[in-house]
């Protein structure tokens, strides 16, 4: 019995104040994913655009609710002030030019400054097909870079492409130029990478953070760089620390233990957060932003009740999405009549709509040839019903909770939806991927600003055994008239041509309607109520891209 | 001995190489891969980025090639690189086998000690209300789920008590004996309690049969005290079966640990072989399943030796 007490008492003096207690100097951000590697430019994902975007200061990027510019740069190029030129190609292809001067007071976290050597290196190491590069729609197409000085370089792209102005990371060449030269051609450079073997090296980062320590699956710590000329950081340090249950994360962020649970990285889902303010109003603060992540139901079109636009329009009347959005996520997430997001500047206005209107919807059936049988399922001439599988990710429960609302709906209208739910792996890598869904399939993608949708809307992008089920038009939708509009988007650099494709695009789009959309995502972000200076941006320039202008008040 | 030993170790390698195969089958016919999911939430991502990830991370080999040569390098001490970690296998887990020691060791030596404790008292008097009381906590401890009971834990003692943190191993810049400690509190405790109930109910029953022997009742005849005749003449034969349970068990813990570990964010094996088979990451998958299988294996070579000392007529032969 005496041991027993001295073990209590042992663990109860251990254990006293084992609470969080921390200074406003520190931010502990939770997150519900990690990075798999940590170099900027393979294997895209949020988690690791966002966790980077302390360290790493892209070339060019969104502002919040502004057009593109210069991050790493100091003047965005366009034709207008004479920073890009079309130029023949050795092969007589059109091809362009783009002059790009970097800033002046960008160093490596090791003192070296950024040069235009590291820009020539990324962009050779860009348009090496080994190396892992995710990009090549930028570096993939920078053929060639003439070095004029220290800052300034000229790209010659093997193409002429709208998205010239997107470049990304650029990368140290005095610490990623030995490993290249190491692994070229082996495809060992993701393995070797400095990136991956030793992050915390100094001479990896140029942002206002960099990397102080880092443990593979669970915590990355950040710290004020002291090369970073900009300016200073007001945190001492940021640590991202991953649970990987939303539950856990939300029980955390209530302990203290963790401060903020960013909306534009994986981290608590959207009711959660609305859950959470119900319930604590006034301890954190809390921000939704709508984002260019879309909600939406591809449709089959070889399925033959669905090759019908009447059928398809009927479907969209037959939803009340106002009201599932008010329902569901008190009306934060704006419902969507297209892909684009209001917020991107290529978004088209007047537009065909179909906002809910069930006598519309069963008019359209009629129209169709689709009567309402003695079970309330229509039918048809043939005697068939009007019956769609409709599938979306097992457990997901949000998503099955929105599939349950429009079953239900639908049948309001005389369509069966029958519920075909898998989980992820299979939905994406088989049923999806392989265009196998027999009507409907209900997912979310994230598109970047004003980025040409060649591979969701590209009649070349069908899936097909031939082509090794390549590409994301899982709908079949072929149209000559978008195909056209797309190579616009891609290459045509004069904007008012752009807009014109942009908009037709989405008229055809509206009007055919090959995907149903729903909703937009919003980014819902819970902060403390003493941090400020954080910017959502709802696009994939993340607000960690400027967390230097973060304090606590 | 040595033979039995020798013969045993032999088994166990035959067993770890057909189960390496039959899990890295396994894992390839699993439907789709990561990249399929990268392309489908990120539409950006061009047919020939998707094609060159696969081909970097050698997921447009033969399953049966990629086997191979993983066997073969396997075979030299090289058990490859962890795609979802991008570093060397050994590295991911190594630490993540420290941590998962620490949690399965002390939360399987509370649990172990409760257990025994708790059956014995419930086998003393069976039926009473100290049988009653502890039987109840036994299947409430059986029927709770892991999850749930990692969740209260932090909502009652992180979230509403602070007396532990919530996740995580060690806060950053500390990393003391203490911060370690209290960040393992709450961990073994959910994962104790989870399997405490299973091995108490095993104890009393096998505590019960024993103490109905003729043995107990010489032992008591000859003027042995009640506490010898309890823990000396019957426990030690009631341990054998007991002792099979729990060496099996110990393998099963692993399925504990992954949901402790996710719920407490521990970077300990159970989570990381969980992510590895769902990212696809074979080479991190396999050598953390193989290792659980070597626990298991080896937990019951340990219970195997454990009958010769318990019951010296059992001849290991």
């Amino acid at each position: 019995m005496k041991l027993f007490r001295f073990a209590v008492a042992a663990v109860a003096l251990i254990c006293a104040a084992a609470g969080p207690a921390r200074a406003r100097d520190e931010l502990i951000i939770g997150v519900s994913q990690f990075p798999s590697s940590l170099h900027p430019n393979i294997d895209p994902e949020v988690i690791k655009g966002y966790a980077l975007s302390f360290a790493l200061r892209p070339t060019t990027a969104f502002a919040p609710d502004g057009p593109n510019g210069c991050i790493a740069c100091t003047e965005l190029p366009t034709l207008q002030n004479g920073l890009v030129t079309l130029e023949p190609r050795a092969d007589g292809k059109p091809g362009m030019a783009v002059k790009l001067t970097l800033r002046d007071d960008l160093y490596w976290g090791d003192g070296v400054k950024m040069t235009t050597s590291d820009l020539a290196f990324t962009a050779k190491l860009g348009h090496d097909p080994t190396s892992g590069f995710a990009n090549t729609r930028t570096w993939g197409r920078v053929e060639r870079v003439e070095v004029i000085d220290a800052r300034t370089a000229v790209l010659h792209f093997d193409e002429v492409s709208t998205l010239y102005d997107r470049l990304p990371t650029i990368l140290p060449e005095h610490i990623e130029g030995p490993v290249y030269a190491r692994t070229a051609g082996t495809g060992d450079y993701n393995k070797q990478t400095i990136y991956n073997r030793a992050p915390t090296t100094p001479g990896l980062w140029n942002g206002p953070f960099r990397l102080a320590s880092y443990e593979s699956g669970s915590l990355i710590t950040l710290e004020p760089n002291d090369a970073w000329r900009g300016k200073k950081p007001a945190f001492k340090r940021i640590i991202i620390k991953a649970i990987e249950n939303t539950a856990a994360l939300q029980a955390n962020l209530l302990s203290g233990d963790i401060d903020m649970a960013p909306g534009d990285a994986p981290s608590l889902t959207i009711d959660q957060v609305l859950q959470l303010r119900r319930q604590q109003p006034d301890r954190f603060a809390y921000v939704f932003k709508p984002a260019l992540t879309y909600e939406h139901i591809d449709l089959n079109l070889d399925n033959p009740i669905l090759a019908d636009p009447r059928v398809r329009r009927a479907l969209l009347r037959a939803i009340d999405r106002k009201t599932l959005v008010a329902r569901l996520f008190e009306g934060l997430q704006p419902v969507a009549d297209g892909f684009i997001n209001p917020i991107d500047p290529m978004a088209a206005k007047n537009l065909p709509t179909y906002p809910y209107d069930l006598a519309r919807a069963r008019a359209l059936l009629a129209e169709a040839g689709w009567t309402p049988g003695d079970d309330g399922i229509c039918r048809n001439a043939k005697g068939d019903r009007l019956s769609l599988p409709f599938g979306t990710t097992s457990g997901n429960k949000l998503r099955e909770l929105q599939q349950q609302v429009l079953q239900n709906q639908w049948k309001g209208a005389c369509i069966e939806a029958t519920i075909h739910n898998e989980p992820a792996r299979t939905f994406f890598g088989e049923t999806l991927k392989k265009r196998q869904f027999g009507a409907m399939a209900m997912y979310a993608w994230t598109f970047g600003v004003s980025f040409p949708p060649r591979q969701t809307l590209g009649s070349d992008q069908i899936p097909t055994q031939a082509n090794n089920w390549a590409g994301s038009n899982y709908m079949n939708f072929n149209n000559p008239a978008v195909d056209a509009d797309i190579l616009t988007t891609e290459t045509d650099l004069d904007t008012a041509h752009q807009r014109a494709a942009w908009t037709d695009i989405q008229r055809i789009y509206a009007e055919q309607l090959p995907v149903l959309p729903l909703f937009f995502r919003a980014e819902a972000h819970v902060w403390p109520l003493w941090l400020k200076g954080v910017t959502p941006t709802g696009t994939a320039d993340y607000s960690s891209l400027w967390a230097e202008n973060w304090r606590s008040e | 001995m040595t033979r039995f030993i020798l013969r045993r170790i032999l088994q166990t390698l035959l067993v770890l190489l057909v189960m390496s195969f039959v899990i890295y089958s396994l894992i390839g016919l699993m439907p789709g891969d990561p990249i399929d999911i990268m392309v489908a939430s990120n539409p950006n991502i061009a047919p020939e980025v998707a094609a060159t990830l696969r081909k970097l991370y050698g997921l447009d080999q033969p399953l049966i090639l990629r086997y191979w040569r993983w066997l073969s390098a396997a075979l030299s001490g090289d058990l490859g690189y962890s795609r979802t970690h991008s570093q060397p296998v050994l590295t991911i887990l190594l630490p993540a086998l420290w941590q998962t020691c620490k949690l399965l060791i002390s939360s399987f030596t509370i649990s172990v000690i409760l257990s025994f404790a708790l059956g014995i008292a419930a086998a003393r008097k069976p039926g009473g209300w100290i049988d009653g009381l502890i039987s109840l906590g036994a299947f409430a401890g059986i029927s709770v789920p892991v999850f749930w009971l990692a969740l209260m834990m932090i909502l009652v003692f992180a979230v509403e008590l602070h007396w532990f943190p919530a996740s995580g191993i060690a806060n950053v810049g500390d990393g003391s004996f203490r911060d370690q400690f209290v960040h393992l509190v709450m961990p073994v405790t959910t994962l104790a309690l989870a399997t405490t109930g299973g091995f108490t109910r095993f104890v009393r029953a096998s505590m019960i049969e024993v103490l109905r022997l003729d043995l107990v009742r010489t032992a008591r005849a000859k003027g042995a005290s009640e506490t010898r005749v309890v823990l000396i003449h019957a426990f030690r034969n009631a341990l054998i079966p007991v002792v099979t349970v729990m060496a099996l068990s110990f393998g099963v813990l692993f399925n504990g640990a992954l949901l402790t570990e996710t719920m407490f964010a521990q970077p300990g094996m159970g989570k990381m072989i969980y992510d590895a088979i769902l990212g696809n990451d074979f080479n991190l998958a396999l050598s953390g399943l193989l290792f659980a299988t070597l626990v298991t294996l080896l937990s019951n070579l340990a219970a195997d030796l454990a009958y010769g000392w318990l019951d010296p007529r059992i001849a290991l032969q």
